[in-house]
């Protein structure tokens, strides 16, 4: 929390400085704002607990917490939570069930058969179609690698995580894919799933319970990296 | 010597634990203490300790409760039986309800519930010791706990009470003082805008007496808002 004195008893935050709700970020009001910060006063505020990020002119917190909220387009892995006559209710680990039409679903379906077809419990592949203001959200088993999850195993981080794990030039999915040889899935609401030989496996599950423990600390991709080439820690 | 009538300053300004009149007693604070919630907090004031758990945002039920436009605040204010000398009767009662309430008032000014229509945001806080004041613990701590959750607030919340004695204000009373005391001017106070969100008197103040608990309150909350925001660069590795 670096700050500098301001005038109407705010402090003024750095990029890169660890903020709480109500600390103020900038007074310079014309540039972008991300997730995380407002407008309030005439100054920029933060709104939630994480670290500020100024990148291309948008001010913004990075959350070191979040609850996942569906977005148009997000690849995510639910479970199916309850049905009807011609619709599932999926839980996506947000605060609502999406729903999933029988017209939406990767099979023929006949009325009233849904159960039959994807029963309670039922992993499975979508993304997020539409959602409407009110947070109710509808999702698809139509398109490419859509589908039912019978294989493998499914692990989560907290979705805030997941552009940690997918971002940057040399994104840590992708080395945790490299060292174990298994097929792995990151989705949006921060569920992954991982395919592949017993061994494989278990150097994902290690590696993300490492970034779970260490997931607030500075320099993330790297302690992964490090642990990634030290042999998982054994 | 009847009641009231104990003497709990003595003539150099001394109070019954030691502290001067604008002393707060010692605060310590922790962040993530439960595991299973949301987000979470702990405040050690004085021999008070109180937990505040966050869970949601979840769908609100019964559906009678939901709001279209924004998310529902569900506070519960509670006090463990072995919280105080007596055994406290389990159970919400009167207390608790009015406390829960006012609580949820007092964050509603800060939370942005309107980014959550339909849902309900569950405030969970449980006084596990009391001395005195435990409803300003429990707001302090219950806006630590939303901030630990994620949830987005214009502000902190931060709660202390001022009181008289023997004629004399002084700030954040404890036991002997809240219960041997002439009044009590409790207040929540969102520390970056100076706004008041929250405020109680129970007893008689005079319109100076009432400024000068005022001040201290407002002092003893930028002091209180320094200690959270060191607990939480402790807690998550930023500088303070």
């Amino acid at each position: 929390m670096s700050s500098s004195g301001a005038s109407d008893g705010r402090t003024s935050a750095a990029s890169g400085s660890l903020v709480i709700p109500g600390d103020k970020i900038s007074t310079e009001i014309d540039g972008k704002l991300g997730h995380g910060v407002m407008k309030l006063n005439g100054s920029i505020i933060a709104t939630k607990l994480g670290y500020v990020v100024e990148k291309g002119g948008e001010l913004s917190v990075t959350p070191l917490h979040t609850a996942y909220f569906p977005r148009p387009g997000d690849l995510v892995l639910g479970y199916i939570e309850g049905m009807r006559a011609n619709i599932w209710f999926i839980d996506l680990g947000a605060p609502f069930n999406a729903i999933l039409p029988m017209s939406l679903a990767p099979m023929k379906v006949e009325f009233g058969a849904t159960r039959d077809a994807m029963n309670v419990g039922t992993a499975i592949l979508c993304r997020v179609q539409e959602i409407d203001e009110s947070h109710s959200s509808v999702v698809t088993m139509k398109g490419m690698g859509l589908r039912k999850v019978n294989s493998g195993f499914v692990d989560s981080v907290a979705p805030h995580l997941v552009s940690v794990l997918s971002s940057g030039n040399e994104p840590i999915i992708n080395k945790i894919k490299d060292s174990s040889n298994c097929r792995v899935i990151l989705c949006a609401n921060g569920r992954i799933w991982v395919d592949g030989e017993p061994e494989g496996i278990r150097i994902v599950r290690d590696t993300l319970a490492f970034i779970r423990e260490n997931a607030d600390s500075d320099k993330i991709s790297s302690k992964v990296a490090n642990y990634l080439n030290k042999g998982n820690g054994e | 010597m009847g009641y009231g009538d104990v003497q709990m300053i003595d003539e150099n300004g001394n109070r019954v634990d030691g502290r001067k009149a604008g002393d707060i007693r010692p605060i310590e604070i922790e962040l993530g203490v439960v595991p299973v919630a949301d987000g979470s907090a702990s405040v050690r004031w004085g021999t008070n300790y109180v937990i505040a758990s966050i869970y949601g945002p979840m769908e609100a039920h019964p559906r009678k409760i939901q709001r279209q436009e924004r998310a529902v605040l569900d506070v519960r204010y509670n006090m463990a039986p072995f919280s105080t000398t007596d055994r406290f009767r389990p159970g919400f009662n009167r207390r608790s309800r009015e406390i829960s309430k006012v609580t949820a008032e007092a964050l509603e000014s800060v939370v942005l519930l309107e980014l959550y229509p339909r849902s309900k945001i569950r405030v969970e806080i449980e006084v596990i010791c009391a001395e005195a004041g435990t409803r300003c613990v429990g707001l302090t701590a219950a806006s630590l706990a939303l901030a630990d959750a994620g949830i987005p607030m214009t502000d902190m919340v931060v709660s202390v009470a001022s009181g008289k004695i023997n004629d004399v204000v002084v700030c954040d009373l404890n036991k002997e003082e809240d219960n041997y005391g002439e009044a009590d001017l409790p207040m929540g106070v969102l520390p970056n805008t100076g706004e008041l969100v929250f405020l109680q008197m129970d007893g008689d103040l005079s319109p100076e007496q009432f400024q000068e608990a005022w001040d201290y309150n407002m002092d003893a909350a930028m002091k209180i808002h320094v200690l959270m925001k060191e607990a939480i660069a402790n807690k998550y590795g930023g500088e303070s």
